[in-house]
C-alpha cells in the first residue's frame, strides 16, 4: 500500500492513522452499548492511543545526529505546523484553558490573545532567520552569533530553567489523567507518564518527537471539537457553536443578573475541598483593566517568541521560506484549538446554569444534585462540590464549586454525552501533555548535550557518544521533573505561566537583536540574559514570598515585563560600551539576512 | 545602496507595518475594551470586545503570518535572494 519514501507518503499515512482513530472511537462506542465499563472505556483509550505514540517512536529510532537533533532538516510545512500545535499546546491550554475562561472571564482571555499573537513576532522576527542560521539548538544560535562559551552557557541557564518549570507541570498533567484514566494512584502514574514521554522521544531524538507530535495533533484536536460541537447540537445552542452561541451568551448574562454573585462566609469557605472555586466573575462583561490584560498578554507574546521549544520546531523544516510558512500552519492549527475553548466555556456554563435545560442543576434540589450520577464521580475524584450553605435545600450558584480542569473533563459527561466521549478527552489531555513534554524535555537534553557537553566540555566526542549522552540527560532531566511533578507544588497553569516570563526575561531580547542589531556583541548578550534573568527573578521572589508591594501593577504572571526591560537596557549599554563585533560577525550576520545560500553553520 | 542593503531595508519596512497591524489588534484595541463591548458592532451578535478575544484577533493574526511570508518571498524574489530548490 505504502511505496517510496516516508517523508512523501505523509498525507497518505496521517490519512489512514485518522481513519483508524474514528474507526476505533465507533468500536469503543459500540462496546459502550453492548456494557464495556466506563473504567474499561477509559483504560482502552488512553493505552491505545499511548502505544501507538510509543510504536512510532520506535519506528524513528535513529543514530544520525541530523536527525536527532532536527529530524533530518525535512519536515513538510503543514506537517510541522501541526507538530509545532501539539508541542505548544500543552495540558494546560487542553485541560485547564476552557476552565480558566469559565471562571475568570475576559482578563483570563488575555492568554489567549498572547499565545496566539506571539506567534506573529515568532515569523516576523526569528524564525526563518534563526532556520537560515542552521544551528541544532537555540544556545547553539547565540554561542556563535556573539562567540564564546559563556554566552552559550548563559543561553543554556535561561533555556534549562524556563523549559524546567514548564515541564514540571507537563509531566504532573500526564500524570493526573493517567492516574484517572487508568484508576492507579497519582504518584505511580507520574512515572507511568514519564515512560510514556520518555518511549516517544528517548530513541529517535526529534525525528520520533515530531512524527509523535503529528499523530498527537490528531487525536487532540478530535478530542476537542467532537464534544464542542456535539454539545452544542445536543443543547440545540447552533450546530456551528464558533458563530451561533451569541444568544447562549447573552442568556448567560440574563442569568448572572437573576442569581447574583453571593459571596461566601470564610467559615463556609473552609469546608470546600481545596483547589474548588465557585464562578464569581460575569462570563462575558469587561473585567479587567486595560493593564492588567495587555501586560498578561505582551508576557505571553514575548515569552512565546523565546521559547526555545517551540522555536526549535522551525529548524527542523527544509528551507527558509517553508520555516516561514510553517509558522503560519502551526498558528492556524493552534487557532482551531483556542478559539473553541471559549466556546466550551461557554456551553459548559449553559449546560450548568440554564433552569430551562434537562442538565441545568442551579435552582434543583441539593439532594437531586447529589444523586446524580456524574456528580458522584467527580465528587469522588474531587473535582466537584456542593453544599447547602443557607439551608434552603435548593443549590444556588455559590453552591457549586469545580475544579477549572472539569470544564473540559466532565462537560461531555454533564451534557448527557456517551461515556466513550469523556474517554476520548482523556486520550487527548494526555496526548497534549505528553508531546509538550517531549518536546520541553529533548529541548533541554539537547542544549546540556550539545551546547554544553559537545561544544564546551569535549569538542573532539563522536556522533555515537555525543548521541549516548544525550540520551543519558533525557533519562535524567524525564526523571528530576517528574520527581518534581510528584511532590505537586503549583497548579498547572501557575508554573506555566512563569516559564513565559524567565524565557521572556533572558532570551527576548539577546535573541531578537542578534539578527536585527548588528551593533550587539558578546559582552551586551551576556548582561542581557544575566541581568534580565536575574531581575526578572528578584521580582517574583519579592512580590511571591516576601509579600513585596510590586510596582506599576506587575504581578507574578507578568514579571517578565521586568527582566525583559532591564535586560533591553543592560544590552543596549553593555553593548555600546564595549567594541562592536569584529567584520566575520558582521557579515556572519549580512549573511543571515537572506534566505539564498548556504547556511551559516554549513559552511563552517 | 548595494543590492543587500535595499533587501534588507524593503524586509524592514515590511517588518514595521506587519508588527504595527500585530500592535494594533494584540494591544491597541483593548486599551479600549470597556467602551468597544458597548458598540452597536455585534460580530455573529457577540459583544465586540469578547468577539476579539474569542476570535477575532486570533484570526487576524493568522490571515496576518501567511500575508508577512508572501510579502516577504516576494521581497527575495525581486533581489534574487530565494532559494534553489535542494540548497540547505
Amino acid at each position: 500500500m505504502i511505496k517510496g519514501k516516508f517523508i512523501d507518503n505523509l498525507p497518505k499515512i496521517y490519512g489512514i492513522y485518522t481513519g483508524g482513530f474514528l474507526v476505533f472511537i465507533i468500536l469503543m462506542s459500540i462496546a459502550e452499548q453492548m456494557g464495556m465499563s466506563a473504567k474499561m472505556i477509559g483504560i482502552f483509550f488512553v493505552a491505545f492511543t499511548v502505544l501507538i505514540y510509543a510504536l512510532i517512536g520506535w519506528l524513528s529510532r535513529t543514530l544520525q545526529s541530523d536527525a536527532y537533533y532536527v529530524a533530518g532538516r525535512q519536515v513538510p510545512t503543514v506537517f510541522n505546523g501541526m507538530a509545532t500545535a501539539a508541542d505548544w499546546m500543552s495540558g494546560a491550554s487542553f485541560v485547564a484553558m476552557a476552565g480558566g475562561i469559565y471562571f475568570k472571564g475576559y482578563g483570563y482571555m488575555a492568554l489567549l490573545v498572547g499565545w496566539t499573537g506571539g506567534y506573529v513576532l515568532v515569523a516576523a522576527l526569528l524564525a526563518p532567520y534563526l532556520r537560515k542560521f542552521g544551528c541544532y539548538t537555540v544556545p547553539d544560535f547565540i554561542g556563535t552569533r556573539y562567540g564564546g562559551n559563556l554566552a552559550r552557557f548563559c543561553a543554556v541557564l535561561v533555556l534549562t530553567l524556563a523549559s524546567f518549570t514548564y515541564v514540571t507541570a507537563q509531566i504532573n498533567a500526564t500524570g493526573r489523567i493517567a492516574s484517572v484514566a487508568l484508576d492507579i494512584p497519582f504518584n505511580i502514574a507520574v512515572y507511568v507518564g514519564l515512560a510514556s514521554i520518555l518511549m516517544c522521544s528517548m530513541l529517535g531524538g526529534m525525528r520520533a518527537v515530531t512524527w509523535t507530535q503529528v499523530a498527537q495533533y490528531i487525536v487532540l484536536i478530535i478530542a476537542y471539537l467532537l464534544p464542542v460541537f456535539w454539545i452544542s447540537n445536543n443543547i440545540g445552542a447552533g450546530f456551528f457553536p464558533h458563530f451561533m452561541l451569541a444568544d447562549e451568551v447573552a442568556r448567560i448574562a440574563e442569568l448572572e443578573g437573576q442569581f447574583g454573585f453571593a459571596k461566601n462566609s470564610a467559615a463556609d469557605m473552609a469546608t470546600v475541598p481545596k483547589g474548588l472555586a465557585q464562578i464569581t466573575k460575569a462570563h462575558s462583561s469587561v473585567n479587567a483593566t486595560p493593564w492588567a490584560f495587555i501586560s498578561l498578554a505582551i508576557c505571553m507574546m514575548a515569552g512565546t517568541a523565546s521559547l526555545p521549544h517551540v522555536m526549535m520546531r522551525y529548524f527542523t523544516t527544509p528551507s527558509v521560506r517553508t520555516a516561514r510558512r510553517s509558522v503560519g500552519w502551526s498558528l492556524f492549527f493552534i487557532f482551531l484549538l483556542y478559539s473553541s475553548a471559549p466556546m466550551l466555556a461557554t456551553l459548559s456554563k449553559i449546560s450548568l446554569m440554564d433552569p430551562n435545560l434537562a442538565t441545568g442543576i442551579i435552582g434543583k434540589s441539593i439532594t437531586e444534585v447529589q444523586a446524580l450520577d456524574w456528580y458522584q464521580n467527580w465528587n469522588q475524584a474531587k473535582l466537584m462540590f456542593v453544599s447547602d450553605f443557607n439551608g434552603n435545600g435548593t443549590l444556588e450558584l455559590n453552591e457549586f464549586f469545580m475544579k477549572g480542569d472539569a470544564v473540559v473533563l466532565a462537560t461531555p459527561e454533564i451534557a448527557g454525552l456517551p461515556y466513550v466521549i469523556s474517554g476520548l478527552v482523556a486520550a487527548g489531555g494526555m496526548a497534549a501533555a505528553m508531546s509538550t513534554a517531549d518536546g520541553l524535555v529533548l529541548a533541554i537534553s539537547n542544549a546540556l548535550s550539545h551546547d554544553v557537553y559537545y561544544k564546551i566540555i569535549n569538542p573532539k566526542a563522536e556522533t555515537a557518544k555525543r548521541l549516548i549522552v544525550a540520551r543519558v540527560l533525557l533519562v535524567i532531566i524525564g526523571f528530576a521533573g517528574a520527581t518534581i511533578a510528584a511532590l505537586e507544588i503549583n497548579d498547572i497553569l501557575g508554573s506555566v505561566i512563569w516559564a513565559f516570563d524567565f524565557a521572556m526575561s533572558g532570551l527576548f531580547f539577546p535573541l531578537v537583536l542578534g539578527v536585527w542589531w548588528k551593533r550587539a556583541n558578546a559582552a551586551g548578550a551576556v548582561a542581557g540574559m544575566l541581568l534580565g534573568l536575574g531581575s526578572g527573578t528578584a521580582y517574583l521572589v519579592w512580590v511571591k514570598w516576601y509579600a513585596g508591594a510590586g510596582f506599576l501593577g506587575i504581578t507574578t504572571s507578568t514579571f517578565g515585563l521586568v527582566g525583559a526591560s532591564v535586560s533591553l537596557v543592560a544590552m543596549i549599554v553593555v553593548s555600546l560600551m564595549t567594541e562592536a563585533p569584529d567584520a566575520a560577525t558582521q557579515k556572519m550576520v549580512d549573511e543571515v539576512r537572506i534566505p539564498s545560500g548556504k547556511t551559516i553553520l554549513g559552511k563552517q | 545602496m548595494s543590492k543587500q542593503e535595499q533587501h534588507w531595508e524593503k524586509t524592514r519596512n515590511l517588518l514595521f507595518i506587519t508588527l504595527a497591524i500585530w500592535f494594533v489588534f494584540s494591544i491597541g484595541i483593548f486599551l479600549f475594551g470597556a467602551e468597544m463591548q458597548e458598540s452597536s458592532i455585534r460580530p455573529f451578535g457577540y459583544p465586540l470586545t469578547y468577539w476579539f478575544t474569542c476570535q477575532g484577533s486570533l484570526a487576524i493574526f493568522v490571515i496576518l503570518i501567511f500575508w508577512f511570508a508572501g510579502r516577504q518571498e516576494k521581497i527575495d524574489d525581486e533581489f534574487g535572494f530565494t532559494e534553489r530548490e535542494g540548497e540547505q
